[in-house]
């Protein structure tokens, strides 16, 4: 809804480099904008107040996904189209797929980015569990250089990360899984443009009928985007043919904390996301490297 | 740095057009009050109905989540753009002949992203015209004399 939005200041920077200057100059006056698709809801009711945006749309260096033998590496202005799009993504990463397919509808996957996707915030993001799952790393840079960090360290509270005033989230990587078990499942409201009570991606590395690797990332059930630390122990080094189910769901109990809001309640979520989980893991018994 | 108005040169439906706005104007805005084009309507602006959906550089998008500062050099189609000769094109003659509109007020959104769904994808199955129009929302009633239409103008030509 449109309230009187008052002339506010932009800046354009042509460059990675120009932007940090500018960030560098003034930390903390700036509000970094990309595709625009969760700011311009607040700014365009009013309730940014007075904001000096800096709009990143001229940094093409941050736009390509780029595949090596390892990983890939997504500029932080890649959008869900892109995602969605790409080959190697599609082969190696079917969940990331999965989050930028029920990231809104057509037109917000157009503009949205992923860079945007983890700095604004919201704990009930599509990408972030995919993300989690795969254990990314982000990029973040300042005028004197980048640092490279954990995601699942990223976000520090709701709303908060570890971005110093002076520095832009800059790139994404996310290693190669390898062969394994992915899993990835929304519940929202209905299949486009819904914001998730819970989301839960999953991704299993099995040899020799055991897990030798396993994460599992969750949305909409904690302040920030977060792993299943509990779940992944209760899961780690088991055979597939004894996963402990009840277990499992008895661990996300204690690494979750949902709360009640106009989309859904603590309850409902709580159940629901120990039901995904169970899918997830009955899906994972019945995986086999040649399945 | 822009704090005022600056000039904004755009190419809406095959004309260049230059008008002074403010950088965080709503592309919506400026469509509709500045280039005198109220085709585009806002639904929720909110990113959430799709009723200002436009085509920005060969792309569906929200106008309503673009600030005019992004839209600088931008090639626009909006729904005033589709008619040719003064006639209608064979996707809103669909919506016609389908009677895919009531209020009509979601109409001029549902069909621009009918229209990028087609350009992507010619000949769609029913899964692809059900994700293209996703992000559209109509309040008066069901979808399946929309995606009729769609279907239509998807299929053989008709003879006159």
């Amino acid at each position: 809804m449109r309230a009187d939005v008052p002339p506010c200041a932009v800046e354009v920077p042509g460059s990675l480099r120009e932007a940090l200057e500018l960030l560098h100059a003034e930390p903390g006056r700036w509000r970094p904008l990309a595709g625009g698709t969760d700011l311009m809801v607040p700014f365009a009711a009013g309730r940014l107040g007075d904001t000096r945006f800096l709009s990143l749309h001229r940094l093409d260096e941050l736009r390509a996904i780029e595949a090596d033998p390892e990983g890939i590496t997504f500029g932080a202005l890649v959008t869900y189209t892109q995602v969605r799009a790409h080959p190697q993504v599609r082969l190696h990463l079917p969940n990331l797929v999965s989050s930028a397919q029920v990231t809104g509808a057509v037109a917000i996957q157009n503009r949205g980015t992923l860079g945007g996707n983890l700095a604004n915030g919201s704990p009930a993001a599509d990408t972030p569990p995919s993300l989690l799952a795969y254990a990314a790393r982000v990029e973040l840079t300042g005028s004197g250089g980048s640092r490279w960090v954990e995601y699942a360290d990223f976000h520090t509270g709701y709303k908060r990360n570890l971005l110093a005033p002076d520095e832009l989230l800059t790139r994404i990587r996310v290693p190669l899984p390898g062969p394994g078990f992915h899993f990835y499942r929304k519940v929202g409201t209905r299949a486009a443009q819904a914001v998730a009570k819970v989301c839960l991606a999953a991704f299993a590395r099995v040899e020799d009928g055991r897990v030798r690797e396993f994460r599992v990332g969750l949305g909409s059930l904690a302040p920030v985007p977060l792993r299943a630390r509990s779940v992944e122990a209760a899961i780690l080094g088991r055979a597939l043919d004894d996963l402990p189910l009840a277990a499992a769901r008895e661990a996300l109990q204690a690494d979750i904390s949902p709360i009640d809001d106009i989309r859904s309640s603590a309850g409902y979520r709580r159940t629901v996301a120990g039901n995904v989980l169970v899918r997830a893991l009955t899906g994972l018994a019945a995986w086999n490297v040649a399945g | 740095m822009s704090a005022g108005r600056m000039p904004l040169r755009v190419t809406v439906n095959g004309c260049p057009r230059t008008v002074e706005v403010y950088p965080m104007a709503r592309l919506l805005d400026v469509l509709r009050d500045e280039l005198g084009l109220p085709g585009t309507k806002e639904g929720c602006g909110e990113g959430e109905c799709g009723a200002c959906s436009v085509i920005m550089d060969g792309q569906l998008v929200n106008s309503c989540l673009v600030p005019a500062i992004q839209a600088q050099g931008a090639d626009l189609r909006t729904i005033e753009g589709l008619a040719e000769g003064g006639s209608l094109n064979r996707l809103q003659r669909a919506f016609v002949a389908c009677n895919g509109a009531q209020c009509g007020f979601c109409t001029p959104g549902m069909v621009m992203a009918a229209v990028d769904l087609l350009r992507r994808s010619p000949g769609p199955d029913e899964a692809e015209v059900r994700a293209g129009l996703a992000g559209n929302i109509c309040r008066c009633t069901g979808y399946g004399k929309i995606l009729d239409a769609v279907r239509q103008a998807a299929g053989p030509e008709e003879r006159p």
